[in-house]
């Protein structure tokens, strides 16, 4: 094998830098391998790093991300793209050609992050990452423990009025309003695809009335209600009229384990939802919470952690579907309707805010690329030397996404090497 | 090393605006005699750099001491391989968190300077520590999981040894009937498969990269990693091989069901286990025990044993699918039916599908409910006693053969498997965190054991189905040929994962007191038989604990020492005034200091008193720092590092920890001076709390202040 055909086998393209994209790039460069990152956000870190704590021990997911962006930084086998969307991928084990579209930045590497293009841009735009509960400026950061560290301009929701504001504001010229839309093709022996995921649009589930009754919003958007870099700075206050939030409903299964939206279960959330209850339990001692389930699933050493929520007298469990989710009358408080299957009683809860746990869809399902299988539900397939990991191809928690990725590097190794 | 140094100063980010950076550049060449001192509007960009670079080449500069930003940004700008790099944190230290043109900003920026200079002169560029090493792989246990890394790694071109306890390869996959196919989400028919388990052992035992030692254990293991000394017994012979990583997969024994008497096991012979299930269907034929007749009535009973402060506090995550399969067993038997009565059924992600086609078939049953009981129906047959079913509050339903579905309890609760000769003991330390399992603390690093180049995969870590044992196995393989490659080249593993540096003790000073030895987290120091300490450092991790640990202060890193934070402690400046403080905060770069420089980003303003010190973890905090800094006249000292106790974050497991303890003794020194303990403290921060840095800081300060200035001030 020729030297360069050699280097160019043991090179791995990564689809997707959240946290089990990453976890692939330092496994695979710190065992060797060249490894290129591609990510579409601005930011590195994904779905995890809109987490407020993760579950069992309610760390902060950014301090596993600190360190792998260090083990990144340190790592010359690595390079990575953000703003970069795979479009197409030909080609086989040892020999594939990626397609990556390259949205611009308008910022460049000189950014020192001093803050000053956002200061004086007029124009304003909705915080993604915030599930547009608040806004930022059109030039921003993306937040503040955001890697890299680099501003952005959402050219979308940038008015253009401003004579070039931000241009001038600038005194590193690092902005440079004149970038352009790039496609670029890399060569990689194999390919992991990580990603990831999307909160299931809950629009779509009828019966819970998202977006038509106040105060019902989803898991993730509550994950950044409770997070210090979330819109309120960390203070559980319902959307409507940032009351303190004291009662509040869990509703499980939400859009999940359902013939008419995602049939599979997302494994996370009943997790997601008893770490949330202690969220808001810290918060306020006289707090209530109320979770609506079908199965609880804590497998493995998480059932101590079930436990701990369950012990708390504040917290009620009821096995049961909801059925319904309506406004109270002249109010902004909340009423969930559903059957108590082991009692057989319907019982209707009053609520200052209730959280839909909602699914994880698998990012296939969005848009799909070229020369990746998919399943039905947009899972996607490993296939020779393109490896799929974390949630693009089944519904896992952090702690198994970044296992699953560690896992991917070897099999990309192994194929990718045509061993 | 014989170094020239450049210092250079960046006058962009407010910098130059804050700071009257002349006195600095006095400070630095008069007092410090840096040969080279420049400065430059924005240092980190294309100018800035080849300002730098072209010193390099031309002026012979090779230690370079920037003092602009945080060290966690601009690193690929600031990046000089084969020159010694240290970064000081004007910028977020003394500009964006201390009022601009002040006098305290003035004197942080100087004491900065004057500290990344001596660090700088007292660091060195390390040499790897090298060895002789090997690559091979050790892998304990040829069930599913270590066949699968053995394979793996095998692939990868590896040399794996592989050690089975029992005869043959396989472990409990020989037990079974048929298998559950791995979840994709498309589960149709069939749902249960031939486990081929037959394939895997024949292409393990056909691989020439792999050699199998069967009815074999290790009886122990020594050296470390890369050169690791291995005994293998068989039959009673022995065998020592040199071993680079270990693959810790050596399985699961069910629980013991005669514990489950008041579920009928042991009173009555058709109340058997899901294992033992497995067995009666490989014969062909669900029978029953007691008389062989066909069974046509099976119920299950989830969570035995399990999910019970009395028994398993856990759930085995595997039983419930389990239990699907095994009622689909049943069910080939188109008369027979199925019962599962569960507290919860755990089908998670797309093995909801797997749950799903189950429930399909009519003749399978699922109710939620309490089994309180089994008991004799008197007609040969058995009734299941349940509370609070979704059937009725107390029901009894009628079965002619129960199945337990008892848990896994890993093979390290009986045994510490691994039988290192270390001075710290033979299995991996602590593993009551988690229940017996070899499992990490760390969410995001699922396979960092205590034991440097040890990776556990599969039951032995974590209760789980085969598919996930499999992936299990395939990412410790890659960790393992990770750590070999990396001791080969004298590189750490995580966390350090660049590190070249190692220790390096000086011996003759060494009083034998073992405090590296008690205190190391990893196990990296044992001692020979007069006692005395012998480091290991493939076994290191570099988080310096025993230099902090060491009270003759005998260990040292090429780039981080004793002497070194000692002397840039020594040359912070301590005021006069008596109303204002000198307070030392030393920060370990894993959560606090990133903490505190998101407070600076924010522009959060924070105590003029204190001078931040960046420490690789507070574990390496050597009490003779705390005894020197306050007998000039440094009014107090907080440590700032992660979380520790059972929920702990620490990186290196133990390094927070032992600070506090450590600090418990500073007592003692700071009685000998006359001073007031609570001048020390530690407070644990986590990454997030970026927020609660300046109040943390306040607070301290106010203590300090409380108990009055230090009398040593002005000695």
């Amino acid at each position: 094998m020729s030297e360069q055909s050699n280097k160019q086998s043991n090179r791995i393209l990564v689809i997707g830098g959240g946290f089990s994209g990453l976890t692939t790039a330092v496994d695979a460069a710190e065992t060797g391998a060249e490894v290129i990152l591609i990510e579409k956000n601005p930011y590195l870190g994904g779905r995890v790093a809109q987490l407020n704590k993760y579950f069992p021990k309610l760390c902060p997911p950014i301090c596993g991300l600190e360190l792998n962006f260090k083990r990144l930084k340190t790592n010359p086998l690595i390079s990575f793209y953000t703003m970069a969307e795979v479009q197409n991928i030909s080609g086989g084990p040892g020999d594939y050609t990626v397609t990556v579209k390259i949205t611009p930045r308008y910022v460049n590497d000189n950014c020192v992050a001093c803050n000053a293009c956002s200061e004086v841009c007029p124009s304003e735009r909705p915080d993604e990452y915030n599930f547009g509960m608040n806004t930022t400026k059109a030039a921003y950061l993306p937040f503040n423990q955001a890697f890299p560290q680099k501003y952005v301009i959402d050219s979308a929701h940038c008015k253009g009025d401003c004579g070039k504001a931000c241009q001038d504001a600038c005194k590193y010229s690092a902005i440079d309003l004149g970038m352009k839309q790039e496609t670029i093709a890399l060569k990689a022996g194999s390919v992991v695809v990580a990603t990831g995921w999307n909160p299931y649009d809950a629009n779509k589930i009828d019966t819970l009335s998202f977006g038509k009754v106040k105060n019902v919003i989803t898991n993730m958007m509550m994950e950044r209600l409770a997070s210090p870099t979330g819109p309120t700075g960390g203070k559980i206050v319902r959307p409507s009229d940032g009351k303190a939030v004291e009662n509040i409903v869990f509703v499980q299964c939400a859009g999940s384990r359902d013939e008419n939206h995602l049939q599979f279960c997302s494994y996370i959330c009943c997790l997601a939802s008893l770490k949330q209850t202690t969220y808001i339990r810290e918060q306020n001692t006289e707090s209530k919470a109320h979770i609506f389930y079908i199965d609880i699933r804590t497998p493995g050493k998480y059932e101590k952690f079930y436990w701990k929520v369950k012990d708390d007298p504040n917290v009620t469990f009821t096995k049961g579907k909801v059925a319904k989710i309506t406004q109270a009358e002249g109010s902004d408080d909340v009423i969930v309707e559903a059957e108590d299957m082991q009692t057989g009683n319907k019982v209707k809860v009053r609520a200052d805010m209730v959280v839909l746990a909602t699914g994880m869809q698998p990012a296939g399902a969005a848009g799909k690329i070229t020369g990746i299988n998919y399943t039905e539900d947009g899972f996607a397939l490993s296939n020779q030397g393109i490896c799929a990991a974390g949630c693009s191809r089944n519904p896992m928690d952090v702690a198994r996404s970044g296992q699953d990725a560690t896992s991917a590097v070897l099999k990309a190794m192994n194929t990718g090497q045509g061993r | 090393m014989d170094k020239k140094i450049g210092l250079y100063i960046c006058t962009g980010c407010s910098i130059g605006e804050s700071i009257n950076l002349e006195k600095s550049v006095n400070i630095a060449k008069n007092a410090l005699k840096v040969p080279v001192i420049k400065s430059h509007f924005a240092l980190c960009g294309k100018e800035g750099v080849e300002l730098i670079n072209n010193d390099i080449r031309n002026e012979g500069v090779n230690t370079i001491v920037i003092a602009a930003c945080s060290p966690r940004v601009k690193y690929e700008e600031f990046d000089f391989p084969g020159s010694l790099v240290e970064r000081v944190s004007l910028r977020e230290l003394a500009v964006w968190t201390q009022e601009p043109k002040s006098e305290e900003a003035q004197l942080a920026a100087e004491d900065y300077v004057k500290m990344g200079v001596i660090k700088a002169q007292k660091g060195d560029i390390p040499e790897p520590y090298l060895m002789e090493t090997v690559k091979t792989i050790l892998v304990i246990g040829g069930g599913i999981t270590g066949m699968t890394g053995a394979l793996q790694a095998a692939r990868a071109g590896y040399q794996v040894v592989l050690v089975e306890k029992e005869d043959r390869l396989g472990g409990f996959i020989n037990k079974l009937y048929k298998k559950v196919p791995a979840a994709t989400g498309e589960h149709k028919e069939p749902l249960i498969v031939d486990t081929d388990i037959d394939i895997t052992i024949k292409e393990v035992e056909n691989n020439p990269n792999i050699k199998v030692y069967k009815s074999a254990k290790v009886e122990k293991t020594e050296g470390q990693p890369g050169a690791f000394d291995v005994t293998i017994t068989s039959n009673g012979n022995s065998e020592v091989v040199k071993i680079g990583s270990i693959i810790l997969a050596a399985g699961w024994r069910p629980y013991d069901a005669n514990k489950l008497e008041h579920l009928g096991y042991g009173k009555s012979k058709d109340v058997v286990t899901n294992i033992e299930f497995e067995e009666i269907a490989r014969k062909g034929g669900i029978t029953r025990p007691s008389d062989g007749k066909k069974a046509k009535r099976v119920a299950f009973i989830q969570c035995a044993g399990q999910r019970d402060p009395n028994h398993l506090p856990y759930c085995s995550a595997m039983c419930c699918t389990t239990s699907l399969k095994q009622a689909k067993y049943v069910r080939q038997d188109p008369d027979a039916t199925a019962m599962i009565l569960y507290k919860d059924i755990r089908t998670p992600g797309n093995l909801e599908y797997y749950y799903k086609a189950a429930q399909n078939d009519p003749g399978v049953m699922l109710t939620k409910g309490d089994v309180t009981g089994v008991s004799e129906a008197g007609n040969g047959n058995l009734y299941v006693e349940m509370e609070n079913s979704l059937l009725g509050d107390k029901v009894k339903l009628e079965a002619d053969l129960v199945v337990l579905a008892t848990g896994i309890v890993p093979a390290t609760v009986d045994d510490p498997v691994l039988n290192l000769k270390y001075r710290q003991g033979p299995g991996l330390p602590d593993l009551e965190l988690y229940d017996g399992f070899a499992d990490s603390n760390f969410i995001c690093f699922q396979y960092e054991t205590r034991r440097t180049g040890i990776y556990a995969a599969g039951c032995v870590r974590q209760p789980m189905s085969i598919s996930e044992a499999q992936e299990d196995a395939t990412g410790a393989a890659l960790k393992a040929i990770q750590s070999a490659e990396h001791v080969a080249k004298g590189i750490a593993v995580h966390p350090r994962a660049w590190d070249v540096t190692w220790p390096d003790p000086f011996m003759q000073r060494c009083t034998s007191c073992k405090r590296c030895t008690e205190e190391c987290p990893f196990g990296a120091i044992d001692e020979d038989e007069k006692g005395t300490p012998f480091f290991k450092p493939g076994r290191c991790r570099r988080c310096a604990t025993c230099m902090g640990a060491c009270p003759e202060r005998i260990v040292s890193f090429k780039d981080y020492h004793v002497d070194m934070i000692g002397a840039m402690m020594k040359n912070v400046s301590v005021p006069e005034d008596d109303d204002k403080p000198r307070i030392i905060v030393l920060a370990c770069e894993n959560d606090a200091y990133p903490a505190i420089d998101t407070a600076a980003l924010k522009h959060m303003k924070i105590d003029p008193a204190v001078r931040f010190i960046q420490l690789r973890c507070l574990g390496s905090t050597n009490l003779v720092w705390i005894a020197d800094a306050l007998s000039r006249g440094v009014d107090g000292m907080l440590l700032l590092g992660c979380k520790f106790g059972e929920n702990y974050q620490c990186h290196f497991a133990k390094g927070s920890e032992l600070a506090d303890y450590r600090l418990g003794k500073v007592q003692e020194t700071l009685g000998r001076l006359q001073l007031e303990a609570e001048r020390v403290g530690l407070v644990q921060v986590a990454i997030d709390e970026y927020d609660k840095i300046p109040d943390i800081i306040q607070t301290f300060v106010e203590r300090v202040k409380e108990i009055g200035p230090n009398p040593f001030k002005g000695f």
